[in-house]
């Protein structure tokens, strides 16, 4: 492994592939998703297999993350918004136990790279565009009119609004792949702080205590981040979904 | 994310500069890295050069990165100096792979996972609901047994106030009844003892009046010689008592 802090975020190919003159390898990046597809459903599947009625302690951890996605989806999108809750879910689930895998030493994020992150905010966004078209029509468009502002200023908060709108998709998968990034960024730098003084004899070995502290918290830290950006990322969704479905009432 | 991008571009020569010497492989990776990067180099530099016509991927900062490469660099091999998350080359494949992975993902929760888990909490849900309901049935039940109860007992109770009442009015009736027939029956026989009495009186008063002539008599003769008949003496006492 190369040192410095970016070689981790390389897609490397494992079975290469190319198909109309793109490149579709298999990448460690492919291989991440994979695994945590198959991580999740696969503990989700035997952790809910069972189906007691007392629920054992797996099926009380697939319970609970159920509970806890409807019952965010439910706060912020009312009860119409349920019909998305396989989406909100997935988004969740899958987020969280990639960013989860990418604590892993030696493991990819593939949640650090912007395409990722901005292919779900688009598909996130699409659903918004298409559902509140579909649900409220030309209806959908009183989203970008605030109900008692002055005649005056309307057009400037219509335009506010219009661009706020327009650029949800940005901060949405901006805030995730960022946050991955910067944190494995600084993880990896101070890290690579105490490999370089340690190897600076007795004198340096001591002084990488300081970093081997930060990069135990850090790690701690990321941890949190890990699950706050995918609950960030799940929660923006649902207020996103509410637009959708109850845009006058904003 | 300009500066990011120059910072990786900045690092970037001198590693190249560092792997210089070993120009039969013509990048910069390190040894570990070494063979994958060979077998990439070729395809992603043609790649990289097909992009920018290709064009909707590659970012403004893109095609600014890739001439700052070529200037320091002045190789070929730019494609894998690119900051990863924005080399263009790979977001086909990583585009894909999202596609099919997520849309692995949604179709196994939409279809098998999230129905599965709202059917035991509905089942757990309606279970708690029809046991709370057979609780309240059976609560239900209970208290109509306990007033069936109550109301038994209170029947029970007045009932037995009933009998004891009325059996204290008989025993009452009964001796008064006795007590009615004691009283005649003593009524009758004082009223006898009374007649009986006021014929002996009778007798015995009519008696000393004899008693008294013939004392008198008596007397008279052991005192004076004098005789007196007893008609007389009978007349006199008469006359005496009546006086």
């Amino acid at each position: 492994m190369a040192n410095d802090p970016i070689s981790q975020f390389k897609i490397q190919p494992i079975i290469p592939l190319e198909i109309g003159g793109l490149d579709l390898s298999f990448t460690n990046s492919a291989l991440f998703m994979m695994l945590t597809v198959a991580t999740t459903a696969g503990f989700l599947a035997l952790a809910t297999s069972g189906r007691g009625l007392v629920p054992s302690r797996l099926q009380s951890i697939a319970e609970i993350a159920y509970e806890f996605i409807a019952g965010m989806l439910r706060d912020a999108a009312g009860s119409q918004g349920l019909r998305f809750f396989p989406l909100v879910f997935s988004l969740f689930m899958f987020i969280l136990i990639g960013n989860l895998f990418g604590m892993f030493p030696y493991f990819f994020t593939f949640t650090s790279h912007i395409i990722v992150t901005a292919a779900l905010a688009l598909l996130v966004f699409t659903i918004v565009l298409v559902t509140g078209f579909a649900r409220n029509g030309l209806r959908f468009l009183k989203l970008f009119v605030p109900s008692g502002v002055p005649a005056a200023v309307l057009p400037f908060v219509v335009l506010i609004e219009v661009i706020s709108f327009f650029t949800r998709p940005i901060s949405h998968s901006v805030r995730l792949f960022a946050n991955m990034l910067a944190g494995h960024i600084t993880l990896k730098v101070f890290a690579g702080f105490i490999v370089s003084l340690s190897s600076l004899g007795a004198i340096g070995i001591a002084g990488a205590i300081l970093p081997l502290v930060m990069t135990i918290g850090i790690t701690a830290l990321e941890f949190l981040v890990s699950f706050l950006q995918a609950y960030v990322f799940a929660m923006l969704t649902c207020m996103y979904l509410n637009d959708a479905l109850h845009p006058d009432e904003h | 994310m300009a500066s990011d991008t120059d910072d990786t571009v900045q690092a970037a020569p001198t590693s190249s500069d560092q792997e210089q010497p070993s120009p039969a492989a013509g990048d910069q990776a390190s040894p570990a890295q070494a063979s994958p990067e060979v077998d990439e180099q070729p395809s992603s530099g043609g790649e990289e050069n097909a992009a920018p016509a290709g064009g909707e991927h590659a970012s403004p900062a893109d095609g600014e990165l890739h001439t700052e490469t070529q200037a320091h660099g002045g190789a070929d091999d730019h494609g894998s100096d690119v900051f990863p998350p924005f080399d263009s080359t790979t977001f086909a494949s990583q585009l894909v792979w999202l596609a099919i992975a997520f849309g692995l993902f949604y179709y196994l929760m939409s279809k098998m996972i999230l129905p599965r888990i709202a059917q035991t909490l509905e089942q757990r849900h309606d279970r708690i609901a029809s046991d709370l309901a057979e609780a309240e049935r059976l609560k239900n039940e209970t208290d109509a047994a306990i007033a069936a109860y109550e109301q038994a007992l209170t029947e029970a109770r007045q009932k037995a106030g009933d009998i004891a009442r009325s059996t204290r009015e008989r025993v009452q009736e009964a001796i008064e009844a006795d007590r009615t027939e004691a009283e005649t029956a003593l009524a009758d026989k004082l009223a006898e003892a009374e007649t009986r009495i006021g014929e002996v009186r009778t007798k015995a008063l009519a008696e000393v009046d004899t008693i008294a002539a013939d004392a008198a008599q008596a007397l008279i003769g052991s005192l004076g010689g004098v005789k007196v008949t007893k008609t007389e003496l009978t007349k006199t006492v008469g006359d005496v008592r009546a006086q």
